[in-house]
């Protein structure tokens, strides 16, 4: 079986921090991370290795500098680290993207196999657009799965897969074909911690790094900021609330004072409160 | 969509705007996609009727509903529905083949409709529905999609304006879809204000044949199992929500929650570390890679306010947060502020409460 993982390396959105005057992102000292929703999708791919053999490649369009989020996923255990880099790519929207992701996975199909599954994360936490998984699928005309918070079986020689998908208001028990795309949810595995030989192996690995040329792409206006149809026109930080929290004292009896300060704020709530207890 | 870290450089292209190509001149109305599943319509799809009709009135030109599913009586009323909801007319595809959502089924019908009607503007919930579909026919028609948006406007020259936060909601963006049509966004459940509900009758409906058999589809629905009610989370509906964060200090103390969010009716959610740390499952988790929710009342307890979860509850009419620390980002937006353990606050709150709202709820606590 071979399993192909989309992976980006992205900024700690934990850490981010937004210049007051310039609204730029301030990217000085932010760590860069695997995308948290990735870890699921590459921990996913390693464990239907680990039951039905073959390889997990993980494939990541990025700047040379994506190569260590490639090694952090090489020390978990994963046999192969494709790099798509080139400037071309740069300023890449989610369309954009798909066409670069889509023409390295055909690459990476005639070089190593093709693959059986692709895997991505739900979304990323810096884009959060959840589109580019999507647009590959479409793109290789790969059966979609998104959402899925359990693969219940694969079977390998029919070619049938039966997964379940998180759906409004319920879960959606589904049979497919392989090979397909399927966008994992989070919290449904925790990733590994990689062996000591797979740290070792990671740490002397050879990346295989593809330009758009290396990567076949044919159509170099289909890439980056000229291959993307949507246009940022505008970025701006929130609007700070003029006012902050007004702050109170609450005596000896502090859950009487708080609620008296409360409806003495809100008159309304006290009856809405009254309301709500009654009904429920 | 753009990824915002490249903004910057997009500024200067986004100047030398084009007119648009004469292929795409043709491309008129918006079209909001009504989202259901299994006859029920989800509630995003009558906040984005409202906003649609805001960005139809502007440019001039109707506000079309566009209904998939099955060919029943739900269908049927999904269609009245939008209706009431203010659109000037409807698309639908109805089959028995789309009565439950496959990604296939469902990508054809929309990109039909959208080949043949040519609309400039097109409209999604931005709901694990939403965001599968709308993927798949934005690539589909190689044209742009903003995703997850929370504010929408047109510009003086008629193009649609999509905001959209990012990097964890401490930027937003204004993306625009200039050369290309449909300009598509997805926009998130519960920040577009819900429109009256006025009783009209059916107006216009086209529609359209799916033009698929069941052996097209490769994917089959075995099942679907609904949320069980009682584990159901209501938290984005809530009109009031009680959640804890870290300050809680551990697993046991999140019974405080729960025990106020009881005596008050109320849902509780939690902050994402909460959910990390596995605490509390992640369908309570608000915020920005959790739930939207606007309550009238929202009671923050021990929650720093971190960015990520300030964008999930900034909708809320009202915010009471309690934290030890008085330099918490969380007292930057709350409206009323107690610098107090929660853990020792929170029991004499409930109890108060329970004493005030209705004296029978002191059985529930006790139980």
């Amino acid at each position: 079986m071979h399993i192909v993982v989309c992976m980006k390396q992205v900024p700690d959105s934990a850490q981010i921090r937004v210049h007051p005057v310039t609204n730029t992102i301030m990217r000085q000292g932010v760590p860069t991370i695997i995308n948290p929703y990735d870890l699921f999708a590459i921990e996913e791919a390693l464990r239907l290795r680990d039951t039905f053999g073959g390889e997990v490649t993980v494939l990541t369009m990025g700047p040379p500098s994506a190569e260590d989020s490639l090694r952090k996923a090489l020390s978990f255990g994963v046999d192969r680290a494709v790099l798509l880099t080139d400037r071309f790519f740069a300023g890449a929207d989610t369309l954009a993207t798909t066409y670069a992701l889509a023409t390295a996975l055909r690459k990476i199909g005639a070089e190593f196999g093709p693959p059986d599954i692709v895997f991505t994360g739900k979304q990323t936490i810096d884009g959060d657009t959840a589109q580019v998984g999507p647009g590959v699928a479409k793109r290789l005309g790969l059966i979609q799965l998104t959402y899925v918070s359990r693969i219940n079986s694969v079977d390998t020689d029919k070619r049938l897969i039966e997964v379940e998908r998180r759906a409004e208001g319920g879960v959606q028990q589904l049979q497919s074909r392989l090979p397909c795309l399927i966008t994992i949810l989070e919290g449904v595995n925790e990733i590994r911690v990689g062996s000591l030989m797979d740290a070792l192996k990671a740490a002397r690995a050879t990346l295989i790094k593809w330009s758009a040329q290396d990567a076949g792409v044919e159509d170099i206006t289909k890439c980056g900021l000229r291959g993307s149809p949507t246009i940022v026109k505008k970025v701006f930080a929130p609007q700070p609330r003029a006012q902050k929290a007004e702050l109170i004292e609450l005596g000896d009896n502090p859950g009487d004072a708080l609620i008296d300060a409360l409806f003495q704020r809100q008159p309304k709530l006290e009856g809405e409160l009254e309301k709500l207890a009654r009904g429920y | 969509m753009s990824d915002a870290t490249k903004a910057p450089a997009a500024s200067g292209r986004a100047a030398t705007k084009k007119a648009l190509p004469e292929h795409l001149k043709s491309y008129k109305h918006v079209w909001v996609f009504v989202e259901q599943e299994r006859g029920q319509a989800h509630p995003v799809s009558w906040e984005l009727l409202g906003a649609g009709r805001v960005l139809a009135d502007k440019l001039g030109v109707d506000l079309a509903a566009v209904v998939v599913g099955a060919k029943n009586e739900q269908t049927q009323n999904v269609v009245h529905e939008a209706f009431c909801y203010g659109a000037d007319l409807a698309y639908l595809v109805a089959d028995d083949l789309l009565k439950d959502y496959r990604n296939e089924s469902y990508t054809k019908a929309l990109t039909d409709l959208v080949n043949a009607y040519k609309p400039e503007i097109l409209l999604l919930g931005a709901t694990t529905l939403g965001r599968d579909l709308a993927g798949s026919v934005a690539t589909t028609l190689l044209t742009g999609l903003t995703a997850d948006c929370t504010e929408l406007d047109v510009d003086a020259e008629g193009s649609l304006a999509a905001t959209r936060p990012t990097f964890g909601g401490s930027l937003l963006c204004t993306i625009f879809t200039l050369n290309y049509r449909p300009q598509m966004a997805t926009v998130r459940p519960r920040v577009m204000p819900m429109p009256e509900r006025v009783e009209k009758l059916v107006g216009r409906v086209i529609e359209h044949p799916l033009g698929l058999v069941e052996d097209d589809i490769v994917t089959k629905v075995l099942a679907f199992l609904p949320d069980r009610e009682s584990s159901k989370s209501n938290l984005a509906f809530a009109d009031v929500v009680v959640a804890g964060g870290l300050g809680l200090g551990s697993p046991e103390n999140f019974q405080l929650i729960r025990q106020l969010a009881s005596v008050l009716g109320a849902e509780y959610g939690c902050s994402r570390p909460l959910v990390q740390k596995g605490w509390v499952s992640s369908d309570r988790q608000i915020g920005q890679t959790g739930k939207t929710i606007r309550p009238k009342l929202y009671i923050a307890a021990g929650i720093s306010g971190a960015i990520q979860h300030r964008v999930g509850v900034e909708g809320a009419d009202y915010i009471l947060a309690i934290n030890t620390d008085k330099n918490a980002p969380i007292f930057d937006f709350a409206h009323l502020g107690v610098i107090s353990d929660a853990v020792r606050l929170l029991p004499s709150l409930t109890e108060a409460f329970s004493k005030r709202l209705s004296p029978h709820q002191r059985d529930r606590l006790a139980s």
